[in-house]
């Protein structure tokens, strides 16, 4: 799960890491307030999910209170366009309005898993406020890597090796030290699957600061933070996809015109790669679970058919846990209600299959049946160029 | 070393009294495993159709001498399952639990470093199959099986199936068959599998499936150009996945650019192993790769 910049910097707060004087707010004359409040000069940051912000005119620098209420009424409510949003631009709800900093050095650091070696990494990068993707692309050496123990934590030496290797020494290494150890330890007690701070602000002053703040949350372990949960901007995500996650369906909305219904993660993504192969472009992702009842099949197939650019569906489902009939029973019943008027293949393979293939031919629904991923994907494919059935 | 399972395999069920746990167990048990405890806290001195359920882990080793667990506890207590196998001493354990938090399985990791004669497979997996020794330790449709002569190993679930019935219809069959999840922090990984397979000689052939997500393909694909003799041929899920989002797999996913399944395809390419273009053809590709 993801949050917004201020609710991270909310978090990260709570264990010690220095951020930025300011706060969040949706209204204009609010933000002439706030800037006032910090004397006069503020940057207005618009609130969404993406990176870029800044580049898309998300970002702005406040010279007096009244710039501030400008900016703030411009950027909320704008659709900003990211190169991380896509062409349509995310709305925004909010700014995050906060002192100007003086900035005489930006630097990187972030934390995520190290799948390899299954534990935590701390990354630094002397070149803050650039992707870290551009700068590991550009030069590798220019990052540095501290796994450290998730269990232990970063421990000071570990931070004290971090901060000399970005150049900070005096009163600036200090206070860079307990801002390292205080992010680490942010991390694992909130169970982050990543934490960046780009960029690391170095003020004129020496001081440390999280300029910006980035967290993503492990889904898993949600569970365990629910104050973190609340934080879940829904407006923020694909209305399909959020419709689906209310029935515990894995479902992400991709550009093409074919619909599938799968169960498994491997063979959901397998399904969308042969229907490419085949020629065809799948609409989605969707994984039914291993053990999906008839109703979360109907809702799943609902899904799938409320995207427009829907042309037609694949279902492929190969039943371990998961009972063919009761994926037949879900199709048959969702299909008859919503009066799906596009080409659907059906592929049912494994538990139940016989008494599956029985429902789907007792529907009297034009169902096509396919033998195999293969047959499936050619048939969905030649359906939907014939448009229709 | 051969397979992990043999007809001396006697299973504990760990969450025997759950639904999914049951249902399973007695799948097991039917295929001709040997079923021998269940543990479930507060639910001791009952049974399962005539599989004893216990307090606790240790308790059902002592009494039955299980020698490998098959775990179905609910994500937030199933790294103390884990844990709790490991200590009772259970040689073989088997997480089928999907969704446990990457932190409990970074503890977990830990806990296990100092039992190194404890293998743990998954989470968030479907198993183990041995079909010549009628060993099922997983979730997995038993019928679809054959024995035989291939190894499969995999990070998913349902697309092992279509591996292990594609070798079915050509008449192979399979050796065993592991499914290692599709979590980021895991036990068993494909390497350990491979080496299985490399000295195990039910194991003629081997398939390996991957996806996209972290780099165990790549790291596995530079074993097999220096340990590996036998036709080995693979299939990577996700050439269509886009970047920055979790294909219902926490571990398939495409970050900063990494973990592409062109990546992976060219690195097992590179180590002499077939890939197939699409799933469909996972079973034809490994008869070429036998005949070289």
């Amino acid at each position: 799960m993801k949050v917004h910049e201020y609710q991270a910097k909310e978090i990260l707060r709570r264990y010690g890491v220095a951020t930025p004087q300011g706060h969040v707010t949706d209204s204009p004359e609010e933000a002439r307030q706030i800037t006032k409040d910090l004397g006069g000069k503020s940057v207005v940051k618009a609130q969404i999910h993406a990176g870029g912000r800044g580049k898309g005119g998300g970002v702005k620098l406040a010279k007096t209170p009244d710039e501030a209420f400008e900016h703030a009424q411009k950027i909320i409510g704008m659709q900003l366009v990211t190169h991380q949003t896509g062409p349509e631009g995310r709305k925004v709800k909010k700014v995050l309005v906060e002192a100007a900093a003086d900035i005489a050095q930006e630097l990187y650091l972030g934390i995520t898993l190290d799948r390899a070696i299954g534990k935590p990494v701390l990354m630094a990068s002397k070149f803050g406020g650039m992707e870290i993707e551009e700068v590991a692309h550009k030069d590798p050496t220019a990052i540095l890597k501290e796994p450290f123990d998730a269990i232990a934590g970063l421990q000071p030496f570990q931070a004290r090796k971090v901060a000399y290797a970005l150049g900070l020494t005096g009163e600036t290494h200090k206070k860079a030290v307990p801002f390292l150890l205080a992010l680490a330890k942010a991390y694992v007690e909130t169970d982050c699957s990543l934490a960046e701070i780009n960029p690391l602000m170095i003020t004129g002053q020496g001081d440390v600061v999280a300029l910006d703040a980035k967290m993503n949350f492990d889904d898993n372990a949600l569970f365990r933070h629910l104050d973190i949960k609340e934080y879940r901007d829904l407006d923020e995500e694909d209305p399909l996809e959020v419709e689906a996650s209310k029935f515990n369906l894995n479902y992400i909305k991709l550009d093409g015109n074919v619909g599938c219904m799968v169960n498994g993660a491997g063979l959901a993504m397998s399904t969308m790669d042969i229907i490419q192969y085949a020629g065809g472009s799948p609409a989605n992702f969707l994984d039914v679970g291993g053990g999906a009842n008839e109703e979360q099949v109907r809702n799943a197939m609902r899904i799938i058919l409320s995207d427009p650019n829907v042309k037609g569906v694949l279902i492929n489902i190969f039943g371990g846990i998961m009972r063919c009939d009761i994926i037949a029973s879900g199709v048959v019943k969702a299909v008859k209600e919503i009066g799906c008027t596009i080409p659907v293949v059906v592929r049912l393979e494994g538990t139940n299959v016989e008494e599956g293939k029985q429902i789907l031919r007792d529907s009297g629904l034009a169902v096509i049946p396919a033998d195999g991923m293969k047959d499936a994907a050619e048939k969905i494919i030649a359906a939907v160029a014939k448009g229709g059935n | 070393m051969a397979s992990w399972l043999s007809t001396d395999t006697k299973v504990l069920v760990q969450g025997l009294t759950g639904r999914e746990g049951k249902f399973h167990a007695l799948a097991g048990r039917d295929y001709g495993t040997q079923v021998v405890a269940g543990v479930t806290p507060g639910k001791g001195g009952t049974d399962v159709e005539g599989i004893p359920v216990f307090n606790t882990v240790h308790e059902a080793v002592e009494k039955t001498g299980a020698n490998a667990s098959l775990l179905f506890v609910p994500p937030p207590a199933a790294a103390d399952g884990i844990m709790e196998a490991a200590d009772a001493g259970v040689a073989l354990v088997i997480a089928i639990t999907e969704g446990i938090p990457v932190n409990d399985m970074i503890r977990v990791k830990a806990f296990l470093a100092d039992r190194p004669n404890v293998r743990l497979v998954g989470p968030n997996c479907p198993g183990v199959i041995r079909p010549s020794a009628k060993v099922k330790l997983g979730i997995m449709p038993a019928r679809i099986h054959r024995p035989g002569k291939v190894g499969i190993v995999s990070r998913s679930g349902t697309l092992t199936y279509e591996a292990v019935g594609q070798t079915t219809a050509l008449g192979l069959g399979q050796s065993t068959c592991i499914g290692i999840g599709g979590d980021p922090v895991n036990g068993t990984n494909f390497i350990d599998c491979l080496e299985m397979f490399r000295d195990d000689p039910e194991t003629e052939a081997i398939i390996m499936i991957g996806e996209i997500g972290g780099s165990a393909e790549e790291e596995a694909a530079e074993w097999i150009a220096a340990n590996l003799k036998k036709p080995v041929a693979s299939f990577i899920a996700g050439r269509t996945a886009p970047p920055g989002r979790r294909m219902g797999h926490a571990g398939a996913i495409i970050s900063g650019g990494k973990g592409t399944a062109t990546e992976k395809v060219a690195a097992l390419r590179a180590a002499g192993v077939l890939v197939a273009d699409s799933p469909a053809l996972i079973g034809e590709t490994l008869v070429k790769a036998i005949k070289g």
